[in-house]
């Protein structure tokens, strides 16, 4: 309120005034407060859980006294050497979404701009209906792609490959619409300039509108990373066996991601060990966290312009 | 000639900009061009260039698969066993056009319809999802509201606030719906459990065999919040650091309480986002799964309870058709899949039509 003034009657609505102000305050900081430490408990519980010892933690939890801070009886580093040992664990998980990361990302990226570039910028026949009908695709929930993306990648052979985790949800019809959106904000007369200068319809692509229409890549960039590192549904379907074409070689190279395989070890290796699955999502969250605290500007930018997930 | 320059692109027509813009007076060098390419191509060739890496998946993989999906739920005897099935995948299409597999008798009709609409899980999983939507999604709307209001309404420490409420949104739902199954077991000293024991409630079953079908929906649906609340503060955040400060000012000089600030100001003023979050969001609950297996585990065949189905989800009895060898599971898994879209195509008309005279632009 600094750059109002405001005139009070007397100095008793003056006071009535600065009373209330506070109180409101005092009231919304503890509200928000509360709902804060209601969001970062499950991270907490995630941290001390990995710092704790099997041991210790099954014990505090038979007696019902929970400890929520680390002591020197319960601390331990053992569960993060369970989480990667064996043939399945968080370095080949990690190794595996990385890869599928990166390259259904530039897939996605490349086949992108170049389609909201033609639905953009090029003129020609059957453009308006084709967009119609992507368009109209974007209402159709994704299961039911999923059944006959299914039967597909069996049939194609590719059953536990990276083609499958890759190429199958690589093209996205939202992307091209968010890419189109920003193309089509750059003014006609840059397009005329370089038509001017000899540019052809494709060098315009690469020397103007991809670096005009950066930050709208930038976000697609990180929306694609970030779905890719949370994918679960497809990939438990289509990949959640041995790689098909290492096994031809005889090497046994798991194909789980983070969010299968964290599933994977919970019901399966670590089904009753709770510390340990808690540390496996400890593995599965930090990496994100990291990339998140990085580009923080930019993600809750993109997120909120673009506004994608439920 | 002014018009000329500023034709619209994106119409129908293809123009050539080199006559144009020679018309004009303007040299176009077009030697600069001509020097890579011996040839120009047409501006159609150029688009179709453009378009055809992202058209040929998208045809493979969405709209084939789309189709497919209506053609699969209306064949009573569809099924798919691996490769060797009688499946519509391409090659089969290809095979009944040549009519080379006379062996096929498929025969037509509703039967997959009618055996999902009367399958108990199905309806059990309809009524979960409808559930799970009616309750989580207005809460976590109000909450969310409630939230970002109070959020414009503090100056130090906004950012902070900010960021740490936008923090499920970097998370991976599975992990998370892991530490949350765990907060929420069943022993004394788990963190639910304690917390209850404050106030004198006794250790409770919450997501295992023996959890009351009650307190398993409460943590679907705390959960769902907490993973839901993100999203919807940013979006909201956003919308109102647009609304201009005037109004506030005129309706504190009209001695307006805060309520009807609110209500008045604030609701209409932030209707666009506030219907956008509603239909996402009920679009985005109709389709719950990963976050209800998350939190009772055992892979994609369990969603709590004794038979493992207590809480199971259309998306989850979808999924668990896919890859079944059970008679007819992909026919009904179709069916199922129509079954959805209906639903979500419903929410949004009805949501539209519903805002229609209520949301200002």
């Amino acid at each position: 309120m600094a750059e109002h003034e405001i005139y009070f009657a007397s100095e008793k609505q003056l006071r009535i005034y600065k009373a209330r102000k506070i109180i409101t305050q005092v009231l919304l900081y503890s509200f928000l407060t509360l709902v804060g430490l209601f969001i970062l408990f499950p991270f907490w519980y995630m941290i001390i859980t990995s710092f704790k010892s099997t041991k210790a933690f099954e014990n505090e939890e038979l007696s019902g006294q929970l400890v929520f801070y680390l002591n020197s009886t319960n601390f331990s580093f053992e569960q993060f050497s369970k989480v990667f040992r064996g043939n399945f664990n968080f370095g080949t998980f990690y190794l595996n979404t990385i890869i599928v990361a990166v390259f259904s990302t530039a897939f996605t990226v490349v086949t992108s701009v170049l389609a909201a570039f033609a639905f953009a910028r090029v003129n020609f026949k059957g453009k308006d209906i084709l967009f119609t009908i992507l368009l109209g695709t974007m209402m159709v929930p994704g299961e039911m792609m999923m059944m006959t993306n299914y039967q597909t990648t069996q049939m194609l052979g590719w059953a536990n490959t990276f083609a499958a985790l890759i190429l199958v949800h690589g093209v996205s019809v939202f992307y091209i619409f968010y890419l189109r959106q920003t193309f089509q904000q750059i003014p006609n007369e840059l397009f005329l300039a370089a038509k001017v200068d000899g540019y052809g319809h494709f060098q315009y692509l690469w020397k103007c509108m991809i670096p005009i229409a950066m930050p709208t890549i930038v976000t697609i960039l990180i929306l694609s990373l970030m779905g890719a590192w949370n994918a679960y549904i497809w990939p438990t379907l289509v990949a959640s066996g041995s790689n098909a074409v290492l096994k031809n070689m005889g090497i046994d190279h798991s194909m789980l991601l983070v969010s299968n395989g964290l599933m994977s070890q919970f019901t399966g290796e670590f089904a009753n060990d709770i510390p340990a699955r808690i540390t496996g999502s400890l593995f599965a969250t930090v990496p994100l966290f990291i990339f998140f605290l990085i580009f923080r500007k930019y993600i809750m930018r993109g997120v909120s312009r673009s506004g994608i997930k439920g | 000639m002014e018009n000329t320059l500023n034709n619209n692109p994106n119409g129908m027509q293809t123009v050539d900009w080199d006559a144009k813009l020679e018309s004009l007076g303007i040299s176009v060098k077009k030697e600069l061009r001509t020097k890579k390419h011996a040839f120009i191509m047409p501006e159609w060739a150029k688009g179709w260039i453009a378009l055809i890496p992202a058209l040929i998946f998208l045809i493979l993989f969405m709209i084939y698969p789309i189709l497919n999906t209506f053609v699969m739920s209306f064949v009573n005897n569809f099924y798919w066993v691996g490769n060797s099935g009688s499946s519509f995948v391409i090659t089969n299409y290809i095979a009944a056009l040549q009519n080379t597999r006379s062996s096929i008798h498929l025969s037509w009709g509703i039967e997959n319809y009618i055996k999902v609409l009367t399958d108990p899980v199905f309806l059990r999983a309809l009524g979960n999802t409808g559930l799970i939507v009616i309750i989580s999604v207005p809460l976590t709307i109000v909450i969310g509201l409630l939230l970002a209001v109070c959020l414009n309404a503090i100056k130090p420490l906004k950012g902070l606030y900010q960021t740490i409420f936008f923090l499920p949104y970097v998370t991976n739902t599975i992990a998370l719906g892991m530490v949350f199954n765990a907060m929420f077991s069943s022993s004394a000293g788990s963190f639910i459990n304690v917390f209850l024991h404050m106030f004198g409630v006794d250790a409770q079953h919450w997501l295992d065999i023996y959890a009351n079908r009650w307190n398993m929906f409460a943590v679907i649906v705390i959960y769902a919040i907490w993973n839901g609340l993100a999203f919807k503060i940013l979006v909201f955040m956003s919308g109102l650091s647009a609304i201009d400060k005037q109004y506030y000012d005129a309706a504190r000089i009209d001695g307006s309480s805060k309520f009807t600030i609110f209500r008045k100001i604030t609701v209409p003023l932030l209707s666009p986002q506030i219907l956008y979050i509603t239909i996402t969001s009920f679009i985005g609950a109709c389709k719950s799964y990963s976050q209800v297996i998350a939190l009772f585990g055992s892979g994609s065949k369990n969603f709590g309870g004794s038979d493992q189905s207590e809480w199971i989800t259309v998306v989850g009895y979808i999924v668990k058709l896919i890859d079944s060898t059970a008679d007819s599971a992909a026919g009904r898994g179709a069916a199922g899949c129509v079954i959805l879209l209906l639903i979500v195509l419903a929410i949004t008309v009805v949501q539209f039509a519903v805002s229609k005279n209520r949301v200002h632009y």
